[in-house]
């Protein structure tokens, strides 16, 4: 494999899409269901790669704030506590 | 001077603030590439004259074989620098490293399996090539289940380092097995000597691609790191002030 059908040419001038029609893109002479299905797993597949630190460091922030909150509860009422002790 | 970056590097946090302004770029690029790439390798590159359409599969299946094995070495490396130096962030490199390459060989095998059936008329053959690949998936696999089994993070980094070690011995058998045992595979498209068997037309989309998925991939690499950094020292000032601020 590996050589082209036209032969050598000036690679960007030369750009033309390569199918008549929208459905001939999609079908791509019977081959097309194999080359989208492995486009589109591998774009499933990335989009899970970018998106897995960001859900991660959304949960752990979250969980964070939820200590931060607890801990500063805590705070004021052990504050609360010890004013009404010396009073 | 000289090494005061590396002595930084052993500075999470450090890398962390560092790192903060490269994520938007990376993403930018490595999105803009991998679209250029797909559009051209799908629509606009010429028919391979005897593989016909399904060719076009190779504008995934060889950047992400490519970045599978460039991550293992990522992997190995830094996992080597860990255990040496006793760098915590290369122990974390070494972990994000590994789920991220474990996906590229997925995606490697999956397009390669999917790219046989109409090629060669079977989804799976056990040829020296996809054999060696799926022990890389394991290898990835079994430095990711090391990282779960302990409950020391310390000893879990000596376990998966030594591990990703051992399997660099794959590496040079992955590369070679097209030439060593001839079956079903073909042999490189790329080659770093000499001409390439592959039309510049076919080529250029091809580069554009490898060079997407490598930048998409340092991008990946960064996030699940700084994730990571953020996870082992949350018990730090600096964290808490960053989770309490920012609540994206």
């Amino acid at each position: 494999m590996g050589k082209s059908a036209r032969g050598r040419a000036n690679i960007v001038s030369d750009l033309t899409f390569q199918f008549e029609s929208f459905s001939e893109f999609m079908l791509m002479a019977g081959h097309g269901p194999y080359v989208w299905a492995c486009y589109l797993i591998t774009a499933v597949a990335l989009v899970y790669l970018a998106c897995a630190p960001l859900v991660k460091r959304r949960a752990l922030f979250a969980e964070l704030q939820r200590q931060a909150r607890i801990e500063n509860h805590e705070l004021n009422k052990r504050k609360q506590a010890s004013t009404e002790n010396s009073s | 001077m000289g090494w005061q970056w590396f002595h930084r590097l052993g500075s999470p946090r450090w890398f962390y603030e560092k790192t903060n302004a490269w994520i938007p770029w990376l993403a930018l690029l490595s999105v803009a590439l991998l679209l250029v790439g797909a559009t051209w390798g799908l629509g606009f590159a010429p028919e391979d004259s005897e593989q016909g359409n399904s060719y076009r599969i190779i504008y995934i299946h060889v950047p992400a074989s490519f970045l599978a094995l460039a991550g293992y070495y990522i992997m190995a490396i830094s996992g080597a620098v860990g255990l040496i130096w006793k760098m915590k962030l290369a122990d974390m490199v070494m972990k994000s490293a590994a789920p991220i390459g474990a996906v590229l060989t997925f995606i490697a095998l999956v397009t390669g399996a999917i790219w046989g059936k109409p090629t060669w008329g079977t989804w799976w053959i056990w040829d020296a090539r996809i054999t060696s690949m799926l022990l890389l998936f394991f290898l990835y696999l079994g430095v990711i289940a090391l990282q779960e089994a302990f409950q020391h993070q310390e000893t879990a980094n000596k376990a998966s380092a030594i591990l990703a070690l051992v399997g660099t011995v794959n590496i040079p058998i992955i590369y070679k097995s097209v030439d060593w045992w001839y079956t079903l595979h073909q042999p490189a498209t790329l080659k770093f000597t000499g001409e390439s068997p592959i039309d510049s037309s076919m080529l250029y989309p091809l580069l554009t691609m490898i060079v997407g998925f490598y930048v998409f991939f340092a991008l990946v690499l960064l996030m699940r790191t700084r994730t990571e950094i953020l996870q082992r020292e949350r018990k730090t000032r600096w964290v808490k002030a960053l989770a309490g601020g920012q609540t994206s």
